[in-house]
């Protein structure tokens, strides 16, 4: 059986509706910034997985400039997060409902 | 062989990617995830991005990942692993995700299927093959590598080609290269600032204190208070 560039793409949508799931269905923040961070990893996948079909590496460069980008992200996600934690002392996000109408 | 790496692979990283978001224990989580982009890392050494791999590893499942674990730590997170799990909210989400998952199998069904070559990059793409080089009266003179020059490259080489070539009118990556250093100089700045504690009195010598306010009498101290 060959593998195709489907059989990626799938992988990838698998991915990313598991992170999608993620960020729904989990309270702690810090585990939704993981499955945010998950979702790019399949946008990462379907790009490199582009890239070799079409023989052209520009998708490999745009997959180095996500990465680079999303580790800045987390940095400063991390980083507000810290900074929730202080003024509230929870990570759950029902208890952050200051901004609620 | 191809296909059992890529279930293997593809397999640990969904079975990985699922422990993620249905652990309680966030610590887990974060172990969960490092090896679902390990394993991210072998789909991309089959889809020859030998670069990628490594960075990936090196980035998001090493530097990324201790610094969740970092912030895990750090905050304490042990009293919101016993709290029950909302079972409808699971199943509606549930469905969201196989809607979609529904969408994209319909639309993959519809698209050929894609089968990928074992070419060598196409060297069409005479960004990549322009080789500028120094003549002996000092002017520099643009060569075209041939296929041969180019299938030589390893992928990384091919990489720093495509990202720092300038051939005029082609597409350039060095202006993004250089927009994501002043992005990354941003967010460390900004990661201080956030971060700041507010500066809190430090405790004060015995010798500072005396020499503010000298000891006042106990009599005096009493018609105050």
């Amino acid at each position: 059986m060959e593998i195709t560039l489907n059989h990626y793409l799938a992988v990838a949508a698998v991915l990313f509706a598991i992170g999608l799931m993620g960020v729904i269905m989990r309270r702690n923040i810090l585990i939704i910034y993981m499955s945010i961070e998950m979702m790019l990893q399949a946008a990462n996948l379907t790009f490199v997985a582009f890239s070799r079909f079409n023989n052209q590496l520009d998708g490999q460069v745009f997959v180095f400039f996500v990465i680079t980008v999303a580790a800045a992200e987390v940095a400063v996600g991390l980083a507000l997060i810290v900074a929730l934690y202080r003024l509230k002392r929870t990570t759950q996000i029902q208890d952050l409902t200051t901004l609620k109408f | 062989m191809n296909a059992l790496f890529f279930w293997l692979f593809s397999g640990g990283m969904i079975v990985c990617a699922l422990a993620v978001i249905l652990n309680r224990n966030a610590v887990a989580s974060a172990l969960c995830f490092t090896f679902s982009i390990v394993f991210m890392s072998g789909l991309f050494v089959m889809l020859n991005a030998f670069f990628l791999a490594a960075v990936q590893i090196l980035v998001t499942a090493g530097a990324v990942m201790v610094l969740f674990l970092f912030i895990i730590m750090l905050l304490d997170l042990v009293a919101m692993e016993h709290m029950p799990r909302q079972k409808v909210w699971m199943g509606c989400t549930l469905v969201l995700a196989l809607g979609f998952l529904l969408l994209v199998a319909k639309t993959l069904h519809a698209t050929p299927e894609g089968f990928i070559t074992q070419n060598s990059l196409k060297t069409s793409d005479h960004r990549l093959v322009v080789k500028p080089q120094v003549r002996a009266d000092g002017t520099t003179v643009d060569i075209v590598l041939s296929q041969n020059d180019w299938d030589k490259y390893d992928d990384t080489h091919r990489i720093g080609r495509l990202l720092f070539s300038t051939v005029p009118g082609k597409t350039s990556y060095v202006a993004p290269f250089e927009i994501t250093s002043l992005l990354i100089l941003v967010a460390t700045i900004g990661v201080i600032v956030l971060c700041k504690q507010e500066e809190r009195p430090r405790p004060r010598s015995r010798e500072e204190i005396t020499r503010e306010a000298p000891p006042v009498e106990p009599k005096e101290k009493a018609l105050k208070t």
